[in-house]
């Protein structure tokens, strides 16, 4: 059967097994109808013109895994950033774990979406914020449709919350081929502070399809830093939606650490609903073999006297291919907009590709926007100069690289993430060095 | 130390080297002049391990190992540093680090463990005096919008940092100011010792005043035409090239 089929037919009995409240099932069914007219985006669509779904979607998914396969805590710490004290939110092939997460309900909630959708006490704050700003494409509809677990995180007005927040995704292989589809909401009150780690990690190579979608929502003042650690299995593919809504004065970033898995699409959309808005998208891919990453982001600058800056940092070895698509929309009341998109990449093999595609739609006449994208080789005048100096090529090669990606690196606020993504990098590339530059 | 043997090399064809020949001992200052084109850039770079030129004939050895087959950086774990005529700019690598680097790569490759931060601190503060180098300037991007005269000094300071056994300065005095030449040449001379040997290519007698060679050779044509002491510099200073050249007729 083919994956639509075998969504279509498996939602009724989905439906049924779960308690719901009429409001979501509402919305679920409306997602459901939407994405049985669409299907699965197709290369035809202008929006994934570079990416195609089709070997991942061949697949024969356990959409709901049940077999459990336990895992120890030992066989995981590897994957968390575990010098720091952080909350947990730890799902287990799409069901969460207690025993591996650490939450919370003092004065601010990290829990889970499973309990925000049923519960009473989370009435108020699911209606006024659950799909509220996920788009109805393909497969945002898919995720409305089936979505039932994954982080709800809710901080009030004011707090500042000291430890990250860990989201970590694993999947045991414990079927055949799973497909996960979390559903995470983050709701950032009035000059509340965040930040967020994610992961989606498989620990087999069986192969994983991940659809995930996240909105978060950041209010006035509010200061939200997300990290989204994408190092996967060369069997595990992710189609990340997420979508995040800002009032006036709040700064959200989000890095986007692309090392790993099959293929991986980030579709990465920021709305602007306030004046002196600060929205910040970075990334850094480092890929070889045949993966395949693909940024889409959408910054839409609502109102006047915002930014935003994006800085995308791509290598790309062996066969990998990189897409990055970075739409910026000025309304035309908003005037005073400061938009930067930059964009380099460096290609270390002459089977790599990247497809590189700003595209920049803007009615307000008075606003700063610039873009820039590079694709390159590294220098090597650079690398001569590093050998004559005792460093061999393959370092050489690894320390312009890495200080190539370290205008991205270099903005990450967690010093232990920094440290994590830096020793990724080391690793990714072969060589031993400790990069503090 | 150095012994070059009828080296001849060629890129892309074109013949640059015919036929050099050289020795250096330890402990020695060799300069060598001769007019733009004569092949003393690409002496340098052959004799580091640039593997843009062929080598068509004759031998480079290194303490009596030949070292026309090793990477450049094997040439530099055996004790050789080339100060750049054009040192390149490295983006997001500071000085601090990227010596650091270095150091640690050249002990790794001796089988010797990282040096240990706090003496590689004293080192960094001490041959950065020595070069009359800001610590702020440490920090900075390798090369990246250095003056003319903060790149050289920053060659010196690395040559300074790394102890070479053979160091050889490609028009280090270009771009140099009057002061800052002093400094480069002080640093140069307080390195110097029996154990090693410094050979500086250079246009203009001017460095040869502060660094004293012992010989100078003139480099035309691709081989060395002539040999003389210090005097020799002078004596082109003065006259320029063309006599020798009408010497060779």
């Amino acid at each position: 059967m083919e994956l639509k089929d075998k969504l279509l037919s498996s939602y009724v009995a989905f439906e049924n097994d779960i308690d719901t409240n009429s409001d979501i099932h509402e919305i679920r069914s409306k997602a459901f109808k939407n994405f049985e007219s669409l299907g699965f985006p197709t290369k035809k669509l202008e929006a994934w013109k570079y990416t195609s779904l089709n070997s991942v979607l061949k697949q024969d998914y356990s959409l709901f895994p049940n077999k459990e396969n336990a895992i120890e805590l030992a066989d995981v710490r590897k994957y968390f950033i575990h010098d720091i004290d952080a909350y947990k939110l730890v799902f287990i092939d799409g069901k969460y774990s207690s025993f591996l997460s650490e939450t919370t309900h003092d004065t601010f909630d990290v829990c889970l979406m499973s309990a925000a959708l049923t519960k009473p006490k989370y009435k108020a704050v699911i209606e006024n914020y659950f799909n509220k700003i996920a788009k109805e494409d393909n497969l945002t509809s898919l995720n409305t449709a089936f979505a039932n677990e994954g982080a709800y995180i809710y901080i009030p007005e004011n707090v500042e919350v000291e430890k990250p927040i860990q989201i970590i995704n694993f999947t045991t292989g414990s079927e055949a081929a799973t497909m996960l589809q979390p559903r995470n909401l983050i709701v950032v009150e009035k000059n509340a502070h965040v930040q967020i780690i994610e992961r989606h990690q498989s620990l087999t190579s069986n192969p994983v399809l991940t659809n995930s979608v996240t909105e978060v929502f950041a209010a006035k003042d509010a200061t939200v830093d997300i990290y989204k650690i994408q190092n996967d299995d060369e069997k595990a593919s992710l189609v990340d939606n997420s979508y995040i809504e800002q009032k006036s004065n709040s700064i959200v970033s989000v890095h986007t650490f692309s090392f790993g898995g099959n293929i991986t699409r980030n579709n990465l959309n920021f709305y602007q609903r306030g004046e002196h808005i600060d929205s910040i998208l970075k990334g850094i891919t480092i890929l070889d073999g045949k993966q395949h990453v693909d940024h889409n982001t959408l910054v839409h600058h609502i109102e006047p006297n915002c930014e935003s800056h994006q800085d995308y940092k791509g290598i790309y070895d062996a066969r990998s291919t990189g897409v990055f698509n970075g739409k910026v929309v000025v309304n035309k009341e908003a005037q005073k907009t400061n938009a930067y998109q930059k964009n380099n990449n460096v290609l270390l093999s002459d089977k790599a590709t990247v497809n590189a595609k700003p595209q920049l739609e803007i009615f307000a006449d008075d606003v700063k926007c610039s873009h820039g994208c590079t694709i390159g080789q590294l220098d090597d005048e650079a690398l001569f100069y590093m050998q004559q100096r005792g460093i061999p090529k393959k370092e050489g090669k690894a320390l312009l690289m890495f200080a190539f990606a370290n205008t991205v690196l270099e903005s990450v606020k967690i010093p232990e993430v920094k440290q994590r993504i830096a020793k990724i990098i080391a690793k990714k590339l072969g060589v031993d060095i400790g990069f503090d530059l | 130390m150095l012994k070059i043997e009828n080296l001849q090399a060629s890129i892309d064809n074109k013949s640059i080297l015919k036929g050099l020949n050289l020795e250096v001992k330890a402990g020695e200052v060799h300069a060598i002049m001769g007019p733009n084109g004569a092949g003393k850039s690409t002496l340098a770079n052959i004799i580091a391990g640039k593997d843009d030129y062929e080598i068509t004939a004759g031998t480079i050895e290194l303490n009596g190992e030949d070292i026309s087959e090793l990477a450049p950086e094997e040439r530099a774990h055996n004790g050789v540093f080339l100060s750049f005529q054009y040192p390149v700019e490295i983006p997001g690598v500071s000085v601090t680090n990227f010596i650091k680097t270095a150091i640690n790569e050249t002990r790794k490759a001796k089988g010797l463990e990282d040096m240990p931060a706090k003496d590689m601190l004293k080192m960094i503060r001490e041959k950065s005096e020595l070069l009359e180098i800001d610590r702020k300037f440490l920090s900075r991007s390798l090369n990246e919008g250095f003056s003319g005269g903060e790149k050289k000094r920053n060659e010196i300071f690395q040559m300074a940092m790394l102890e070479p056994k053979l160091a050889i300065l490609d028009e280090t005095d270009s771009g140099l100011d009057i002061d800052a030449l002093r400094i480069v040449a002080n640093g140069v001379n307080k390195l110097k010792s029996k154990d090693n040997a410094v050979i500086v290519i250079t246009h203009y007698q001017r460095l040869l005043e502060y660094i004293v060679p012992d010989f100078v050779h003139v480099l035309h044509d691709g081989k060395i035409v002539k040999t003389g002491d210090a005097s020799l510099a002078l004596e082109l200073e003065a006259k320029g090239y063309d006599w020798i050249k009408q010497e060779l007729v």
